[in-house]
Formats: C-alpha cells, structure tokens, sequence
C-alpha cells in the first residue's frame, strides 16, 4: 500500500533543464534516499512526487494511480521539511491534527492518533505548548509526527536533519530509522550527507546534474560503483582517482579508496611526503604527495604517527582498485 | 564606568543631536495646541507662552465643537481613512502575494507596472479622475475618495509587502498545501500573520497622506455632506478674517485619530511573531 513508479519525469524553470528525465519503482515499504550534491534536483524531484511542483512531463504515479494532476492534499502522502515548517498560530497538537481536520476525519479518531504519534515521538507533554516554546529537536519531532498522523502511503522527507546540531542529529536518525521499522512505511528521504544515505538507506538513489547515477543499496554503491561519480560521491573521504597513464594502465582512471591503501615506512608502490595529517583518535587521514600517483588520502584505522615531511610507501590492497574508462564508467 | 560600546561624551552628543530634533520636530505641533487653549488676544500677544489663567480659553473647541458639523466631518474623515486603508492592506497584500508565491507568464513585467503608480503622482490624473466621477455619479461622495485612496496607497503597499512575502519560508506554505489548506487560508492564516510587522508599517505610510489629504476632497467631495476634516477647517480661514481659535482647535483634535491609530500600528511593528515557526 505504499509503492512509487516515475517515469520518464522531466522538469525545466524555463530554459534550465533541472530533471533530465527520471524513472525509479520504490516497492511497498522501502526505504529510499535520494542523495547528491547541491543542485543536483534531489529537492525538485521530492517536490514533483509530493505535487508541489507539476513536472514539465513524465508520470508519477503513488500505488497504481496516476497523480500527476492530483493536488498534493489527495496524494496520500505526508512531507517533513528542513526547516520544520511547523504553523507557528498552533499548538503541537492542532499542529498535528489540522490535516486531518481539513480531511473531516472525525475528532475522536484524530485524538486517537494524535495520542498514538505523540508517544511513539514522546511528545505527550507538550501537546499544549506552540512552536516558539520548543527546542530545535521538539520541533522536528513534531513535524514528523504532523506527518505520522495522517498515515500516509509514502512519508517524504526533505533533508529533516540539516538544521539540527550534531548530535542531535545522530538521535534524531535514530529515531527515523525506528519509525520506519515500526510502521513499514514507504519512506523517501533526501538528503546530501553521505552518511544519512548509507545508514537510514535500503535503496539510495544517487543523482547527478538532473539524472540518476546509479540505482542500489548502500553496500553495493560502496562495492562496486556504477561510475566515477558514484565512487567518489560514497565514501569518506573521498576515493582517491589517479591517472591511468601515470601508473601505466590503459583506463582512464585508476580509483583507490583511502581506507583500501596500506602505508609502510620502507618499501611500497607508491613513495611519496607527507603533507598533512588528522589525528582523529579511531583514525587518521594522511595526505601524501607521491611521484607517481600525484596527492591522494591514507585513512589508517588507529593511532598512526607521522610527522608532515615524512617520506612514506602507499600500497593499495590487491583487487580493491576501481578503473574507470574515458566515459568514466566503470570497467569490470 | 567605561564600557566598550559607550563612552560619555558620545552619548552625550548622540543624545543632544537626537533631542535638538525631536524639538525641531514637535516645536509646531506643540505650538498648535498650546495656542489652541488660549484666547484670540493670547495668541496674538504671545504666542510662544504656554497658556496662563489669564489667556487660557476654550473658545476655539467651542466654536469649532458648536458648529456642529465638526463631528460630522471627523467622521467622513475617518471613514475615508479606515476604508482605504483596509482596502490597500487587503488588495496591496493580495497582489504582493501572488507576485511573490507564483510563477507565471508577465510576473516581472506585472510587477513593474503595479510599482510604477510610486514614481507617478496620482494628482496629475485629477481632471480625469474627476471625468470618471462625474460620468459614474461619483462626486461628493465618500466612495470617491476611497476609490481614489486605494489606487494612490497600492502601489506602495504591493511594493514593499512584496518583498516582505518573499522572506516567508517556502516550506510552511507547502506544509500547508499537504495538509489541504486551500491558497486562501494559507495566504490568511499562515502568510498574513508572519508580515503583520510589514503591514503596520505600510499602513503608517499609507494612512497619514490620507488623513491630510487636501486636494481630492476639495476637488471630488466638498459638499457639506462629505467635507473632511481638513476641508472642514478651511471653513475658518477667511479672505480678510481668520478664526485662528477655531483652526487651532480644529487642528489638535484633527491629531488625535492619527495619532490613535499610529499606536496601533506601531505596536505592531515591534511585535515579531515569526519565531518558532522556522528555525
């Protein structure tokens, strides 16, 4: 009761083509992120399935039905925005109920599920209170559980996350991914943090200047990369890409990741200085200038000294290296 | 007590500058209504004197009250006044919003021509205006003036509101669009309330040369039915005799609404309720 089929969805602002034609098929119950960097159309997208923007042509249609002329009220679907976009004339409560309420669904069942929303979020004492007596975490919390009560087919989030700090941030994650595990909710969230893609994800969607880059789950955008975009855009750091023919390969690009090169003070692959290092305690990421393979990452697990100026040996682990062709596809 | 903001001597200065205005400011209108409690030998013997028991006198709010009509004209002013207002607050902030929440075909373009009516005064319309009221049956009544006031305060109000509903956040709207709140109750309920601060602010603007208005009530409504108060109180000024009494009082009651409805208004301007809302 919550599946998602786009086709072919394209989306101009005038002569600037912003969606370049997307088709994607979300089956019932998963959870999907759509990530990219800023600009990408991840947003646009988001908005074109919530019906806040009509796409330019394509079809978007929520559990077997054509919507693309549906106002977004009648979609079934529920949007949590970056920056709450709680009203700010009403309390937490007729927040949450006024969906339903312009719906005509009858108070005592809107009670009921305010009551069901507010302690699964642990809302319950502030149900009275306005949005200006809340902290940053309350109010996100009671912008999803706005979105929680109307029991939508498909829950959209718009980066959710982005305005909170840190750590608050991590919990409020947390308590997505428990939401989703509870209610077996379609979920499709975006968001440009790699990291909020790969942890909440069952399916990501990576997007790239209006088009889909590759299609999967996270362990297999992390494994094989569909292209250099891709393999660059998961991970961090970044994949280090080096040219082919320095190293004397017939790609295009030879691609490493940071944690996939090992480093030895006296023999290696790869000689090259020291030009930087973060101690991050679990790890450190050495910056080494190599002779051959120009300036690439070293993400050692643990405490690794060295001093900027060191001379040290960079080796990538056998069959963890990623080549790409001129097109900038992967070569299997 | 040396802080690093304020030192004394400049505060000093800041405050003699501020003050040396506010009584260049408030120098004639004090004067109007000091004079305005003292009898016709009081004022023209010393004019600048506040009133004593000797010269004080309450003539001039009796002539002008015993009129009669006084109370009549206040009215008509009021009225002209509150109806533009309302209208220009109701039709500026509705243009403002769908120029700003919107794309369509001729937005810009739209846009220019509803603020060029600012750089045109409406007066060098009048002899046409007057046309249209006489061909509509329009003239000496309040509908005149209230038509005219609305066009001459819009383009303004578009103008600034305008801008004011672009820094409304996106997301409440279309938080309100999922929740199927129809683009009425979003632009009342949530966008009007958050550019309340705006709206005082055009409103002050709009009000004052409304209120003062001379020309088009003398042009369009000078009909003892539908005088204002500013036409009201030429009644007073005479080719070889003038009720100074009388125009003084006429004047410092004529302060009163405005100064009434300013404070409405400016209550406005220092109350944010946007907080909460969005981060």
């Amino acid at each position: 009761m919550g599946s998602l089929v786009i086709e072919n969805v394209k989306k101009a602002f005038g002569p600037v083509e912003v969606l370049k034609g997307i088709n994607l098929e979300v089956t019932d119950g998963e959870f999907v992120v759509f990530v990219g960097p800023s600009g990408c159309g991840k947003s646009t997208l988001l908005r074109v399935i919530a019906g806040l923007e009509d796409s330019t042509s394509g079809r978007v249609v929520i559990d077997g039905a054509d919507v693309s002329a549906t106002p977004p009220a009648k979609r079934g679907i529920a949007m949590v925005f970056q920056t709450y976009a709680l009203y700010p004339h009403l309390t937490v409560k007729n927040n949450m109920g006024l969906g339903l309420k312009q719906a005509g669904t009858p108070a005592p069942e809107i009670d009921r599920r305010i009551g069901i929303a507010s302690s699964m979020l642990s809302l319950e004492p502030y149900l009275e209170r306005r949005p200006a007596e809340l902290s940053g975490g309350q109010r996100q919390r009671v912008a999803i559980g706005r979105a929680v009560v109307r029991e939508p087919k498909l829950f959209l989030f718009d980066e959710p996350l982005s305005n909170l700090d840190a750590a608050l941030r991590v919990n409020t994650r947390l308590e997505i991914a428990q939401l989703h595990r509870r209610l077996k909710a379609t979920m499709i969230y975006v968001t440009h943090d790699q990291v909020e893609a790969m942890t909440l994800a069952d399916k990501i969607v990576v997007l790239n200047a209006g088009r889909i880059e590759q299609i999967g789950g996270p362990m297999e955008l992390y494994n094989s990369p569909a292209n250099e975009f891709v393999a660059g855009f998961i991970g961090s750091p970044k994949m280090n890409f080096i040219d082919g023919a320095r190293l004397g390969e017939t790609a295009k690009t030879i691609g490493v990741r940071p944690e996939h090169l090992t480093v030895d003070a006296k023999s290696g692959a790869w000689k090259g200085t020291v030009v930087h290092a973060e101690h991050l305690g679990a790890d450190t990421n050495l910056y080494l200038d190599c002779e051959k393979a120009g300036l690439i990452t070293v993400r050692i697990f643990g405490v690794y000294d060295a001093e900027p100026g060191a001379t040290l040996y960079a080796t990538p682990e056998p069959g963890k290296t990623y080549r790409f062709g001129a097109d900038g596809k992967t070569i299997k | 007590m040396s802080l690093a903001t304020r030192s004394l001597p400049r505060t000093i200065g800041a405050h003699a500058i501020l003050l040396t205005y506010t009584v260049i400011a408030l120098f004639p209108v004090i004067l109007v209504i000091m004079n305005s409690f003292k009898s016709r030998a009081g004022i023209f013997g010393a004019p600048l004197t506040p009133p004593t028991p000797k010269t004080f006198d309450l003539i001039g709010y009796t002539t002008v009250i015993g009129q009669g009509d006084f109370i009549h004209y206040f009215q008509n002013s009021l009225v002209v006044t509150v109806a533009s207002l309302f209208f220009v607050l109701l039709f500026g902030a509705m243009a403002a919003f769908a120029l700003s929440e919107y794309r369509f075909r001729g937005n810009t373009l739209m846009g220019l021509y509803l603020a060029l009516g600012i750089m045109i005064p409406i007066r060098l319309g009048t002899v046409a205006i007057l046309q249209l009221m006489v061909a509509s049956g329009l003239v000496n009544t309040l509908t005149a003036l209230i038509l005219v006031y609305t066009a001459q305060g819009l383009p303004l109000a578009v103008f600034i509101l305008s801008e004011f509903m672009k820094q409304v956040s996106d997301d409440l709207k279309n938080a309100g669009r999922i929740d199927g709140l129809s683009e009425y109750t979003i632009f009342f309920r949530l966008v009007l309330p958050l550019v309340r601060p705006s709206m005082a602010t055009v409103a002050v603007f709009t009000m004052i040369p409304i209120w003062n208005d001379l020309w088009f009530p003398l042009i369009l409504a000078p009909s003892e039915e539908t005088k204002t108060v500013t036409l009201g109180a030429q009644l007073f000024l005479g080719q070889f005799v003038t009720n100074w009494n009388a125009i003084l009082a006429a004047l410092s009651l004529a302060i009163m609404p405005v100064l009434i409805l300013y404070v409405i208004f400016s209550r406005q301007l220092i109350r944010g309720i946007t907080s909460g809302a969005v981060k």
